[in-house]
C-alpha cells in the first residue's frame, strides 16, 4: 500500500489543533512524523504529518497562522517527537509554541533575533537568483 | 571513630553534582555535537543536547537553487550515505512532477541505494565499536570493506563521497561496462566479511557486556519519539518503508526485515548487521533481473513543476528521510523541508541517557548512529 | 676509597638503568605502533629510518622542543610534581629486577632480600602521580580520570599481590634473584595453580598500568585523554615514559615470577629475560588493539567479585599443596 500523507489533508483552525491532535492520538496515530511550516507571505502555514504504524494510515494537518499572531499550542505533551520539531519551526519561522517544555532555538545561535526561513529574511550577501 | 558514625561521616562529606561538557570538539561525538552532561559521580543525572554547529541553512539554499542545482546539496546532508539522500530528493521531485522513470533506472537506483546502505552500516557499526574503546581496529576493517563499494561508486559516477549521481527523471550515467560483474564480486566478497565482522563483535565478551541492556528503548517510546530506521526496528517494530510503502521497485524483491527485541544497543548493532545481509540479497536479485533500457535523464536542466506540494519519504540507511517540497510553478522550490532521520533519532538520547553511566552515553550515542550533517542541515 | 668506588658503581648502574629505560620505552613505542599497524592492516611508521625505527627518536626530539604550556588555574605544585610521581617509582623498581648475568656478573642493581615487597610498595605509588595529575589539572575530565584511576589501581592491587604471594610461597623467598633460582628445574607456570596465578597476575597488571581493556582512566571516547588532558610537551612525555616503563616492569615481573626469569637453554640469560619480557609485552599489545573497553562498574565488579575470590582460593590451594 502506497499511502501519501498529503492525499489526506485536514485543514483546521489553530484553536482546535490540540483537540484534533488528542483525538487522532487516541485513534491510533502514534507517530508525529514531521512538523514544518511554509511562509505564504500573508500567513504561515503549519504542516503536521502523522502516521499510524499499526494501522498503516497517515494524515496531514494544516493550519494557518496570521503573521501578527504566531502562536499555537504545542503538541510535545502528546508526541515527544514534537519537542525538537517544534523547536526547529520556532527557530526558523518564529512560531511560538505555547506550553512547550523547552522552547529555545535549536539550530541557530540563541542570541539571534531573526528567523531565516521567512520570506522577508534578507541579507546583503544572499545570492540573487537568475530568472529562468 | 566507631562504625556507628558512618552515617554522620556521610552527612559531613560534601558531594555535589557537576556539569561536564562533551563537545563540540570531543573524540566521540561524531562531528560537532555538544552534550551537556550532569554527573553524580559516574552516573548521568541529566543530559542536554545542543545541535546546530554544522547548520548550513540548506533548506534556505534550496529556495535559491533550481531543482537540478540542489542535488549536490543533498550529498552534504548525510555524507556517509550520500546516495540515499540523492535518491530521496529526486523521488520527491519526481512525485511532485508525477514523472515515471525507466525500469532500468529504478533497478540501478535500488542497487546503488542498497550498496550504500551496506557501506553506511559498515561505518556505523565500526565507529560504534570505536566508541566502546576498541582502538580503531574494527574501524580499519570496516573501512577496508567499504572501500570496495566506494570504488564501485567511483567507477559509476566519478566520486567517492559526494556522488551527485541521481537525476530528476533518471540517472546521470548508465552503469559502466563490467559494472554488473563488479557488483557480483562485491556481493561475493562482502558476505564472508560481514560474518567476520559479526564474529569479531558478537563473540567478544566485553562487547556483549558493554552493549546488552544498555540504552533500551521501548517500542512505544521509539514510535512516540518518531525514531526510525534500524533504531526503530531494534525496538521490535517491524516497520520498513521498503516493504510498507514500497517505492521504486522494492515490491519485486524478496527480503526480510530484521527486528530486535529489547531495543538496546546490542539489538541496534544486530539489526544493522542483519540489514547488510538483506541488502546484499536485494542487490543480488536486482542485478540478476536488471532490465535493458536507457536510465539517463529525459528532462531539461530547468524544471518548472506545476504549483503544488509533495512529500516523499524513503528508507535511508539511518531511517526515514522525508523531503517536503512546495512548488509555486517557478524554476525554484518555494519551500523545501528535509525531515532527516538522525534529527529525530538523536532527540531520544537525553531520554535514554538518564541514570546510566557516562561511558554508556557514548555507547548509546554510537549505537544510534547519527551523522551531524544530517541533523543540522 | 671503598666508598668512592661504590659511589662510582652506583652512578654507573644508575646511568645504565636510566639509559635502558629510555631506550626500552622508545623501542616499545615504536614496537606498539608497528604491532597495532599490522593488526589494523596498515604499515605504521615507515619513513624515519628502516621501517620507521627512528620514529621514536624524532618524537622525543619533537616533545623536547615543545613549548612548556601551563594552563591557568592549575594547582601548580601538584600539577608540576605529578609527572615525576608517575615516573620515579617505576624507575626505582628497576633496582631489583634480575636481568640475568653477563660474564659472571649478576645484572641486578641490588638483590634486596625483600625485593618483591619493595616492588609492590613502589608500584602502588604511581597511582599518586595519576591522581595528582587529575586533581591538579583543574579539569573535569582529568578529575574523573584520576578518580577512576585511583579506584581501579587500588582494587586491582589486591588480586595482583595475592597472585605474587603465590609465587613467593612456592619459592620460599622474597628475593627476586632467589625466586628465579627456585625455578631452575621447572618454571612455575607449568604447575596448574601457578598458571591460574599467572593469568590473574597478567589481567590485574593490565589494569594496574591502565591499558585496554582496562584503560578507563584515559578512556578517550568519554574522557578525551583522562588525567593527562592538560599536559603537553615533556611533561606529557614523562607520563608516556612512565606508562611504558610500567608496561616493561609488569612484564618483567611476570617473566621473573612465573616464566623462570632469565633461565633457559642455549641462549645467554639476558637474552632469555628480554625475549620473555618482550613476548609478554607483545601479548599485552595484541590484547590492547583487539578488545573494546569495559565500563567502570564492570571493571570494579570484575576485580572484587571475580579476580579477588579466585586469587584467594588459588592461594589456599597453593598452601594446601605445599603442606601436603
Amino acid at each position: 500500500m502506497s499511502a501519501d500523507a498529503l492525499d489526506r489533508q485536514i485543514a483546521i483552525p489553530k484553536e482546535s489543533l490540540l483537540e484534533t491532535a488528542r483525538r487522532l492520538a487516541s485513534e491510533g496515530f502514534d507517530n508525529l512524523h514531521c512538523i514544518t511550516a511554509v511562509d505564504k507571505n500573508e500567513s504561515i502555514e503549519l504542516i503536521y504529518i502523522l502516521y499510524s504504524i499499526n494501522k498503516h494510515a497517515c494524515v496531514t494537518l494544516k493550519t494557518q497562522l496570521a503573521l501578527d499572531d504566531l502562536a499555537i499550542e504545542s503538541l510535545a505533551n502528546i508526541w515527544k517527537s514534537a519537542d525538537w520539531l517544534e523547536r526547529e519551526v520556532y527557530d526558523l519561522f518564529g512560531v511560538k509554541f505555547l506550553n512547550h517544555p523547552n522552547l529555545k532555538r535549536i539550530l541557530n545561535p540563541d542570541d539571534w533575533d531573526v528567523h531565516p526561513l521567512r520570506k522577508d529574511f534578507s541579507r546583503p550577501d544572499l545570492i540573487k537568483k537568475p530568472k529562468y | 571513630m566507631t562504625w556507628s558514625s558512618v552515617e554522620t561521616i556521610k552527612e559531613n562529606i560534601h558531594t555535589e553534582e557537576f556539569w561536564v561538557n562533551m563537545g563540540p570538539q570531543h573524540p566521540s561525538t561524531h562531528g560537532v555535537l555538544y552534550l551537556e552532561v550532569k554527573l553524580s559521580g559516574e552516573t548521568v543525572v541529566d543530559l542536554i543536547t545542543h545541535i546546530g554547529y554544522l547548520h548550513r541553512g540548506i533548506e534556505k539554499i534550496a529556495e535559491n537553487r533550481t531543482y537540478t542545482q540542489f542535488i549536490p546539496f543533498t550529498d552534504r546532508l548525510d555524507y556517509i550515505a550520500a546516495m540515499g539522500n540523492n535518491l530521496g530528493y529526486v523521488l520527491a521531485v519526481e512525485k511532485l512532477m508525477k514523472m515515471e522513470v525507466s525500469d532500468r533506472a529504478k533497478y540501478i537506483r535500488v542497487i546503488i541505494a542498497e550498496l550504500q546502505r551496506v557501506a553506511s552500516h559498515l561505518v556505523g557499526i565500526t565507529t560504534f565499536a570505536q566508541d566502546l574503546g576498541a582502538f580503531a581496529t574494527p574501524l580499519f576493517y570496516g573501512f577496508r570493506e567499504r572501500e570496495k563499494i566506494v570504488e564501485l561508486f567511483d567507477d559509476i559516477c566519478g566520486n567517492r563521497l559526494t556522488y551527485n549521481y541521481m537525476r530528476i527523471g533518471g540517472l546521470q550515467f548508465d552503469l559502466p561496462k563490467g559494472a554488473d560483474e563488479k557488483i557480483k564480486n562485491i556481493i561475493k566478497y562482502m558476505r564472508p566479511k560481514i560474518d567476520d565482522l559479526e564474529s569479531l563483535f558478537s563473540s567478544n565478551a566485553i562487547f556483549t557486556a558493554r552493549t546488552k541492556g544498555v540504552g533500551a528503548l521501548s517500542k512505544e517510546k521509539a514510535v512516540n519519539y518518531s525514531v526510525t530506521g534500524p533504531n526503530l526496528r531494534a525496538s521490535g517494530v517491524k516497520w520498513d518503508l521498503r516493504r510498507d510503502e514500497p517505492y521504486l521497485c522494492y515490491d519485486k524483491f524478496d527480503f526480510d526485515i530484521p527486528t530486535g527485541v529489547n531495543g538496546d544497543s546490542w539489538d541496534r548493532y544486530k539489526v544493522r548487521i542483519e540489514e547488510m545481509r538483506q541488502s546484499l540479497r536485494i542487490v543480488e536479485q536486482a542485478i540478476g533481473g536488471l532490465p535493458e533500457g536507457d536510465p539517463t535523464i529525459k528532462v531539461g536542466r530547468i524544471i518548472k513543476p506545476e504549483a503544488g506540494e509533495s512529500y516523499m519519504r524513503t528508507e535511508a540507511p539511518r531511517g526515514e528521510l522525508g523531503f517536503y517540497i512546495v512548488s509555486d510553478g517557478s524554476a525554484y522550490p518555494y519551500r523545501m523541508k528535509i525531515r532527516s532521520p538522525s534529527f529525530s533519532n538523536l532527540a531520544v538520547l537525553s531520554e535514554l541517557a538518564k541514570g546510566i553511566k557516562v561511558a554508556d552515553v557514548v555507547c548509546v550515542l554510537g549505537s544510534l548512529d547519527i551523522v551531524m550533517g544530517d541533523i543540522d542541515r | 676509597m671503598v666508598s668512592i668506588l661504590t659511589f662510582i658503581i652506583m652512578i654507573a648502574v644508575g646511568a645504565a638503568v636510566l639509559g635502558f629505560i629510555a631506550v626500552s620505552a622508545m623501542f616499545l613505542i615504536w614496537w606498539e605502533r608497528k604491532v597495532s599497524a599490522h593488526i589494523q592492516t596498515r604499515y605504521g611508521p615507515m619513513r624515519v629510518g628502516w621501517h620507521g625505527v627512528l620514529q621514536s627518536v624524532a618524537d622525543v626530539i619533537k616533545l623536547l622542543l615543545k613549548e612548556n604550556i601551563v594552563p591557568e588555574d592549575v594547582d601548580k605544585p601538584i600539577w608540576w610534581l605529578a609527572p615525576f610521581f608517575a615516573v620515579v617509582p617505576s624507575v626505582m623498581v628497576f633496582v631489583c629486577i634480575p636481568f640475568g648475568n653477563l660474564f659472571g656478573i649478576d645484572l641486578i642493581a641490588r638483590d634486596l632480600n625483600i625485593g618483591i615487597l619493595y616492588i609492590m610498595a613502589l608500584t602502588s605509588i604511581s597511582v599518586l602521580g595519576i591522581f595528582m595529575a587529575g586533581w591538579g589539572s583543574n579539569n573535569k575530565y582529568s578529575l574523573l580520570g584520576g578518580m577512576r584511576s585511583a579506584a581501579q589501581i587500588v582494587s586491582y592491587e589486591v588480586p595482583m599481590i595475592i597472585s605474587m604471594v603465590t609465587a613467593v610461597m612456592f619459592a620460599g623467598t622474597l628475593s627476586m634473584q632467589k625466586i628465579v633460582e627456585a625455578q631452575r628445574g621447572m618454571w612455575f607456570i607449568f604447575q596448574p595453580n601457578m598458571a591460574v596465578a599467572f593469568l590473574i597476575f597478567v589481567i590485574s597488571a593490565t589494569a594496574e598500568i591502565n591499558r585496554t581493556p582496562f584503560d578507563i582512566p584515559e578512556a578517550e571516547s568519554e574522557l578525551v585523554a583522562g588525567f593527562h588532558t592538560e599536559y603537553s610537551g615533556m611533561k606529557f612525555a614523562m607520563f608516556f615514559l612512565g606508562e611504558y616503563t610500567n608496561l616493561f616492569i609488569v612484564s618483567a615481573l611476570a617473566a621473573t615470577l612465573f616464566l623462570g626469569g632469565w633461565q633457559g637453554p642455549f641462549l645467554p640469560p639476558v637474552l632469555w629475560f628480554l625475549i620473555k619480557t618482550y613476548g609478554i609485552i607483545t601479548v599485552l599489545m595484541w590484547v590492547r588493539w583487539t578488545f573494546p573497553r569495559v565500563r567502570v562498574d564492570q571493571l570494579m565488579g570484575f576485580a572484587w567479585k571475580v579476580l579477588t575470590p579466585i586469587a584467594f582460593a588459588n592461594l589456599a590451594v597453593a598452601g594446601w599443596i605445599l603442606l601436603k
